[in-house]
């Protein structure tokens, strides 16, 4: 058992730290974590509006609005709605996004008028763990709630976003640690334990449509909720997607691959983060 | 009521060992001064409201200042994990704490109804999760009208609320712009109040969006320049991002937070 998950631990470090990267048919080359948030910045149709947390939630979104989708609606939930900020915030406090936003809201308000009756297309989530129905857990590792083997920041406005906006898009780095097979703890809910579940605890929105990684795509299987990988990045094999998940991966008939990162995504991706 | 004449005065008199204390700030106005004056006073047992700790609270509670946290999201915001908050509830340093742990939707709601007076607020949230089974303060509830079933959390009424802002007048009207998250809603939700503000003036000129808070909304008013450092206070200072970064290794060792409490604070070198 021992072996086993040693041997895990060194196929996730293969995945995870091995500086993969990828050319073009254009010959300019790109990062397994720039397709990444390429592929999740594609996944945001022109003119939604969009719940994001800081990090690469912001970066997709901001990258989205820079390319396809210059009339996407960024909401932030410290209040900002329809933030245009000329660089990557920070944070979510960070007074670009006030001065550039269409209206600027308490907290109370953004959760209660705008969040919560459901006006929010898309939200955008990461996730520490994330399991088959796409239950994501960000608050402790390990069985004991109250002994954690590791403590980690929370809830914050996940839970609420999961449950209210129309859809919800994860993008989180494909690993074994991460995708288990059940979370420690549900902080949010994906689709409970399958099928119907949503419905049964009144959950408003759909779930989680997407889950981007650094290795491909995975939707719900319209039948069973179960995540499976329908479409890999270029130049990664399936198999790879399958040894990096905690669970035995369904893998759709014949996954897409993603196209390649174009030049304008890869420029206005490097430089957004060349300002951060 | 109105402005007094220093942070120490106004802490000595507002913070007494064992309340219930709420500083708050999201991610914007973070009263951080007034954090450290109440750590130089050696605060104890208190329970700490945030719904965002993030550098002062992990401060606060690596001082010792803290037997329980209420809160929604704990982290050093754009960098990562809160070191000292972890090592508290990990392993019990410097003391045991107890948590009490809501999401955002939550907590924001358990202001609005301190701030109105009211037992508890009623929202859809939480259904599903696990946080329910380990947190007192979230119940299910049923809708007198409609027989749905939502979800009820208990108002907060901290004894103390603490916020920054950007301006005072003389009077100690608060006048605060940009992101103001639930100023507002904490200090109305409190006993007793603090406000430190950027600067004090003659006169407010009018601002578009600007959230006033008159003189006899909040208990005191003092002038800290500077006292949001290292978060924001739109029109005065950006983030210092580098402090929120340099936190990330000050935090993770005993010894070395040790060290740059009693440099930083208890002996108030300035950072840089």
């Amino acid at each position: 058992m021992r072996e086993r998950s040693e041997r895990n631990h060194l196929a996730q470090r293969d995945l995870c730290l091995t500086p993969a990267r990828s050319e073009a048919r254009t010959g300019v080359s790109w990062t397994a974590d720039e397709m990444m948030t390429v592929a999740a910045a594609r996944a945001l149709r022109d003119g939604a509006r969009c719940f994001v947390g800081i990090g690469r939630p912001s970066t997709a979104a901001n990258l989205a609005r820079r390319t396809h989708a210059p009339n996407l609606v960024l909401i932030y939930e410290s209040g900002t709605i329809g933030a245009k900020p000329a660089k990557l915030p920070l944070s979510i406090g960070d007074g670009m996004l006030a001065e550039t936003a269409d209206a600027v809201v308490s907290v109370p308000e953004i959760f209660n008028y705008w969040l919560q009756p459901g006006r929010v297309d898309v939200g955008f989530l990461g996730a520490a763990q994330i399991d088959r129905y796409g239950n994501i857990n960000t608050t402790v590792i390990g069985d004991d709630y109250r002994d954690p083997a590791v403590r980690l920041p929370g809830a914050g406005g996940a839970p609420e976003i999961a449950a209210s906006c129309r859809e919800v898009i994860v993008i989180v780095k494909h690993s074994r640690r991460t995708f288990v097979e059940r979370v420690d703890f549900v902080t949010s809910v994906g689709y409970g334990s399958g099928p119907g579940d949503r419905a049964r605890l009144g959950l408003t929105g759909r779930g989680p449509v997407l889950v981007i990684t650094d290795l491909g795509v995975l939707e719900p299987d319209p039948e069973t909720a179960e995540l499976t990988l329908t479409q890999v990045h270029p130049g990664v094999d399936p198999v790879r997607a399958i040894e990096a998940t905690g669970w035995p991966l369904a893998v759709a008939p014949s996954p897409r691959v993603t196209p390649d990162p174009g030049a304008a995504e890869l420029s206005a991706l490097r430089q957004l983060e060349r300002q951060d | 009521m109105g402005v007094i004449a220093s942070l120490p005065e106004a802490i000595a008199e507002l913070v007494r060992d064992g309340a219930t204390v709420a500083l708050e700030g999201f991610t914007h106005l973070i009263p951080v001064a007034a954090g450290h004056e109440i750590i130089r006073q050696g605060r104890r047992d208190l329970t700490l409201v945030r719904m965002t700790p993030d550098i002062v609270y992990d401060q606060m509670i690596g001082a010792g200042c803290a037997r329980k946290l209420v809160f929604s999201w704990a982290g050093n915001p754009g960098v990562g994990s809160l070191h000292r908050f972890r090592d508290a509830v990990q392993h019990g340093w410097p003391a045991p704490l107890e948590i009490e742990e809501h999401s955002h939707a939550g907590m924001a709601n358990r202001y609005v109804a301190g701030a109105s007076g009211l037992p508890f607020a009623v929202l859809r949230g939480y259904v599903g999760t696990d946080l329910p089974a380990q947190t007192e303060t979230i119940k299910p509830i049923t809708c007198p009208f409609t027989g749905e079933v939502l979800t009820a959390v208990p108002a907060v009424n901290p004894d103390v609320g603490i916020v920054h802002a950007q301006r005072a007048d003389r009077a100690g009207n608060v006048q605060m712009w940009g992101i103001t998250g639930v100023h507002k809603e904490v200090v109305l939700a409190s006993r007793r109040s603090l406000v430190t503000v950027e600067e004090i003036v003659d006169e407010l000129d009018p601002r578009p969006g600007a959230v006033i808070l008159p003189s006899w909304a909040a208990t005191h008013v003092v002038e800290v320049p500077g006292g949001a450092h290292p978060s924001y206070a739109m029109g005065y200072s950006e983030r210092d991002n580098d402090y929120y970064v340099a936190w990330d290794a000050i935090s993770r060792d005993r010894e070395a937070f040790t060290a740059w409490l009693e440099e930083h604070v208890l002996r108030r070198v300035p950072i840089k």
